[in-house]
């Protein structure tokens, strides 16, 4: 199998086919999911059944529905923040690189104050006035990350505009957002995509931080880092539920991780 | 090199007082009435009007800001807008924890780490490294809290080995106290063990492929010299940024751990205050975490800049 | 030494073998059935270009491949023991102790973390030959014998204290401070400006000549090696062309390849200069006292006054910091210059590049040293050479096609290249097509900065051969940037000679590089090596008298 126009190792194929069940399962929950996601179905903690192949959560709710359209929320949400922080972050990246100068020393240092705090920390200041709203939190974590796309972005194109062919078409007279496009963005595409792909976890697993402190998406919506925090309680009981969400973290995780990793070699290879 | 040195400590203490800015104008100068949005249900106009009056919030934000400034440095805090305690006194010995607690994880991972990343590194491709691979993407994989409850669940539940609670008081003694954290102490190592490793193995990999790496194995060096004497102090750089970044992690990181173990720290006050809307607990654990992270980070980058020869002895 | 002991074989290697395996996991040659024997004290040159192997030989001498490489037949003897079939401790006593090995750049292969003194005495101290205070006063005296500045404190210095020549004589020491029986000099003097490679050989010479050490001497350059090898081989793409005496080969080559490869040297030291036909015509391009500098501190270009007339090649000359490239630079635009005027066609230039206007842009070609780096790699040619097309001269898509496909022509590519990319052409297609590019702009200057000094020497001629049908066709004036001085006079029309920014010489080729000459112009051309086996020694003599 290919991708990219390399071939792909046996790893990284089981890293693509993890990726691409979730995004299944999150694309088609309605058609999928055997029962609403908030419907109290049952006694608390219910065991596994013909019915509820996962059982019951602490409000009788069928946990593998719940997992279901947590997938959707978690993987949505991580991927729409992604998307926006990433074109704000490439973009600015990379007119930081190609224009260079006084652009670059402005957007540098301003980065530099944000990057200068710790993420959790500066989240929970915001969230701590403006309160535990989901447009709020988009819009904090996608500042937050925009932040780190930018530094690795502008180093990316930094690299590339050092090359003799950009100078070639600055020479030429080419305009930036042509140089942008037709020299440096062909030659960052492999690394960025292994970014975004490193960004998405990121951005994954702080969301379901911070549900996690009840901080993030808020009751009744599932979402796999509430359903850990709502779960964990029982785990002393040897009731196993909590690590259906958390594993469908990791596995997730993982599965991007093994991409990535494999995006990362071939893009050293290309060197 | 001096000048270096000093202009990056001038950077640090400039973004520090970025960051308090930043701290104070996300509490304060946010759309919507403050005083509003604390009460929340509570809000009537009396009650609005007595809050407006106890934050200052009648004068002028610059005002205020420097006030707030001017008593953190002297060590003042505030009051709790929930308990009305002085702040200082109520964060001190949850300070205390969680230094505790990050220096007991920070002693055992970061030998251990950049250790186990520089034998990964010499002999990559073999079972060691492919072992060593896979456990480090696992832990990094994993959300921080799941690490924790797996661990209770086992050590904890199962064999009954650690207490699955670490409920310190200022009483605890020394070692009482170590035997107590010792699972989120784990939990913690486990995470940020995996980050060290990875990044010391990939800084000394893309050493080992240096000409002078060659030329010492030409040189007729056994494969450790190659490693720890030429490779290592080549890749200290790339290393000491990472060890500084999960230091800052243990600190701030912390917060989650802090709350699977209910332990009384810094992080816990924070989640606390920030569900209660307590602002001057809120802005103060800020002030305090922003100010640890920065000082790390600058501490990093001075020592790269003293562990390079090029600005240690100029031309 | 006595004569008895010179007689000896040193170094036996028979039908050796070397095979790398690509990632497609399919094996490629590197080495193929090489064999030749070195006696104790004799001196061996491996002769060839890229890509011949000449290196893998080298280390394989070493009982070391690089990654992914591997001896697959063979036997090397080494005084006698087969070298190959040692244990990794065995082999590890050898290399460093009694085969020492010294690289091409020395800035890459000392350790910029520790001192140089460190690296040197390491050797000896870890093979046990020496104890510290012994192998750090032996460091000292070989410092000195190699005319290192202080060699008393020489080895304090960090490598990046120390220049590319110093760090080259300081590798030497670091090889010779355990007295080896063999030395392997891979390609040690290529990196260096032609005036440091001439002491760098002549301390090299004197090394082995005393000590009797044996030697493999890997280059691309026969007259270098001319002037330290008893005995040469000549390899391409892994094959033995052939085995001969130093002076048999260089004076009488049997096989065609040598032939060429002697006839190309040969050919870069003599030949008659190209008249300066263009008296009386106005010049395309004038420069008039043009500074320029990167920081307030020095002056990287510093009143430098000349004219280029059309059709005619002027060639700027220096070594490594001379200007020249900064030069060049300053006429295209991407450093304004500070004070001084540049005239193109009696219209003035605009300092800056964004001041210029489409058409000044167009007329302006450059083409670069690293064609590598000058190229998109994502890109295809027909994308790569259409582009000025479409840009400058509004050419619809079918129009920069055709004219795209004429181009490939004119440079000799077949036109089936039309959606290759970079990477899959040579180093030769790909400077070939840097020039169509430059061409598909129809300028009238065409800057080239080195276009020739990343290529091996008979490619180089080719593209120089291209150069010259171009301009005889086109009329374009050539500014020719290059440290090479062959080069210069094989194609220059005025050559300009550059030092510290700047301009010590200037005018016609044949004046300036015909008595009187300017100092610095002698020194450059009596550093430029010439196979005969005695020019050493004739440089070394002249400037002793000098001294």
């Amino acid at each position: 199998m290919r991708l990219f126009g390399h071939k792909m190792s046996l790893k990284a194929q089981i890293g693509l086919a993890i990726v691409v069940i979730n995004a299944f399962a999150a694309l088609l929950v309605p058609v999928i999911a055997p029962y609403p996601e908030a419907d109290v179905l049952g006694r608390a903690w219910a065991g596994p059944s013909a019915e509820h192949w996962l059982g019951l959560d602490n409000l009788g709710r069928d946990v593998l529905s719940r997992l279901l359209y947590g997938a959707r929320l978690s993987i949505g949400l991580s991927l729409l923040i992604t998307a926006l922080s990433f074109s704000l972050g490439v973009f600015g990246g990379f007119s930081a690189a190609v224009l260079g100068k006084t652009a670059d020393m402005v957007l540098s240092r301003i980065v530099d104050l944000f990057l200068s705090m710790p993420a959790l920390i500066f989240a929970m200041v915001v969230l701590s006035v403006l309160g535990t709203d989901l447009v709020v939190l988009v819009v904090t974590i996608c500042l937050l990350d925009a932040t780190r796309i930018f530094r690795v972005s502008r180093a990316l194109a930094m690299n590339i505009v050092a090359l003799d062919f950009v100078e070639v078409a600055r020479l030429r007279g080419e305009g930036l957002w042509w140089i942008v496009r037709r020299e440096v963005m062909p030659n960052a595409v492999l690394p960025l995509v292994a970014e975004f792909g490193l960004r998405f976890c990121f951005t994954f697993l702080f969301i379901s931080a911070l549900s996690f402190l009840g901080l993030g998406i808020q009751p009744p919506s599932a979402d796999w880092g509430s359903m850990v925090k709502d779960y964990s309680a029982m785990i002393m009981l040897g009731v196993p539920t909590v690590f259906y969400p958390a594993g469908a973290i990791a596995l997730l995780t993982i599965g991007i991780n093994l991409v990535v990793d494999w995006l990362t070699s071939q893009t050293a290879a290309e060197h | 090199m001096l000048n270096l040195v000093l202009k990056r400590a001038a950077l640090g203490l400039i973004t520090l007082w970025a960051a308090s800015v930043l701290i104070f104008a996300g509490t304060q100068i946010l759309p919507g009435d403050l005083a509003q949005a604390v009460l929340q249900n509570n809000a009537t106009p009396e009650n609005v009007a007595a809050l407006r009056e106890e934050l200052g919030l009648d004068r002028p934000a610059v005002e205020r800001y420097a006030e707030w400034l001017g008593n953190a440095v002297h060590g003042d805090l505030g009051t709790s807008l929930v308990n009305h305690r002085d702040v200082a006194q109520d964060l001190a010995p949850r300070l205390y924890n969680t230094f505790f607690l990050a220096l007991y994880a920070a002693i055992i991972a970061i030998p251990l780490s950049v250790g186990l990343g520089v034998l990964a590194a010499a002999w990559q491709g073999s079972a060691f490294d492919s072992a060593a691979n896979a456990v480090t993407l696992l832990a990094i994989s994993l959300p921080e809290y799941f690490l924790g409850y797996l661990l209770i669940k086992w050590v904890a539940v199962q064999w009954g080995l650690f207490p699955v609670l670490a409920s310190v008081t200022p009483e605890t003694s020394f070692t009482e106290r170590l035997y107590m954290t010792f699972l989120p102490m784990l939990t913690l190592v486990l995470v940020i063990m995996a980050h060290i490793m990875r990044m010391t193995r990939a800084s000394v990999i893309s050493v080992m492929s240096s000409p002078y790496i060659e030329m010492a194995v030409l040189k007729g060096l056994a494969k450790w010299r190659v490693v720890v004497e030429h490779a290592l102090p080549n890749a200290l750089a790339p290393i000491i940024n990472v060890v500084a970044l999960n230091l800052a992690y243990l600190i701030v990181g912390v917060v989650v751990i802090e709350v699977v173990f209910v332990y009384p720290g810094l992080g816990q006050s924070m989640v606390d205050a920030v569900s209660k809307r307590d602002v001057p607990v809120v802005q103060a654990c800020g002030l305090i975490f922003a100010a640890v992270f920065i000082s790390l980070n600058m501490i990093a980058d001075i020592l790269a800049i003293v562990s390079n020869p090029r600005l240690r002895h100029p031309r | 030494m006595n004569d008895r002991q010179r007689d000896t074989t040193l170094l036996d290697v028979q039908g050796l073998r070397i095979e790398a395996l690509t990632p497609s996991g399919a094996a490629a040659v590197l080495v193929e059935n090489a064999s030749f024997t070195l006696k104790r004290g004799e001196v061996l040159g491996l002769i060839g270009e890229s890509g011949a192997g000449k290196s893998t030989i080298g280390l394989a001498s070493m009982n070391y491949t690089r990654a992914g490489c591997a001896i697959t037949a063979g036997r090397i003897l080494f005084d006698g023991r087969d070298i190959l079939n040692l244990s990794e401790r065995e082999g590890r006593a050898l290399r460093g102790a009694r085969i020492a090995y010294i690289a091409q750049s020395a800035a890459a292969s000392f350790n910029p973390a520790l001192t140089i003194g460190r690296q040197v005495c390491e050797v000896a101290i870890r093979h046990k030959i020496l104890g510290k205070a012994e192998a750090k006063q032996r460091a000292v005296d070989l410092f000195r014998t190699l005319e290192l500045p202080d060699p008393e404190t020489f080895g304090n210095r960090y490598p990046h204290q120390a220049s590319g020549g110093q760090l080259q004589r300081a590798m030497a020491a670091m090889a010779m401070i355990t007295e080896p029986d063999l030395l392997v000099f891979d390609e040690p003097t290529t990196a260096l400006d032609v005036t440091t490679q001439v002491e760098v050989l002549a301390a090299f010479r004197k090394l082995i000549r005393d000590r009797g050490t044996a030697a493999l001497y890997i280059t691309h350059d026969l007259a270098v090696v001319a002037q330290i090898a008893d005995r040469i081989m000549v390899l391409r793409h892994g094959k033995t062309v052939e085995t001969g005496d130093a002076d048999d080969i260089l004076q009488h080559p049997r096989e065609t390849y040598t032939k060429q490869l002697v006839a190309e040297r040969a050919a870069a030291m003599i030949g008659h200069f190209i008249a300066d036909n263009h008296a009386g015509e106005a010049p395309v391009l004038s420069l008039k006292a043009v500074v320029a500098s990167y920081s307030s501190l020095n002056r990287a270009v510093s009143d430098v006054s000349l004219e280029l007339k059309r059709g005619e090649t002027l060639a700027i000359v220096g070594e490594s910091g001379s200007g020249k490239s900064t030069l060049a630079r300053v006429v295209v635009g991407l450093l304004p210059r500070e004070s001084g005027d540049i005239d193109f066609k009696g219209e003035r230039l605009p300092p800056a590049l964004h001041e210029r206007s489409r058409d000044t842009l167009r007329r302006i070609q450059m083409i670069y040293q690293i064609p590598d780096l000058a190229l998109n790699p994502k890109q295809t040619l027909l994308e790569i050479i259409g582009r000025p097309i479409e840009f400058y001269l509004g050419k619809s898509k079918e129009e920069a096609r055709e004219r795209v496909l004429a181009l490939l022509r004119q440079i000799e590519l077949p036109e089936s290249y039309l959606l290759r990319k970079p990477p899959a052409l040579s180093g030769g297609q790909k400077q070939r097509v840097c020039i169509a590019r430059a061409l598909a702009a129809e300028p009238d200057i065409v800057i080239c900065d080195e276009v020739v000094s990343a290529l091996d020497p008979l490619v180089a001629e080719e593209i120089l051969g291209l150069l010259r049908r171009l301009q005889e066709t086109l009329g374009l004036a050539y500014l020719f940037i290059t440290h090479d001085l062959s080069t210069v006079r094989r194609l220059a029309n005025k050559v300009a000679v550059m030092r510290k920014g700047e301009v010590v010489a200037y005018g016609e080729t044949s004046e300036i590089f015909s008595p009187p000459y300017h100092p610095y112009t002698k020194l450059l051309l009596s550093s430029v090596p010439e196979m005969r086996s005695d020019w050493l020694d004739e440089v070394l003599q002249m400037r002793s008298f000098r001294d």
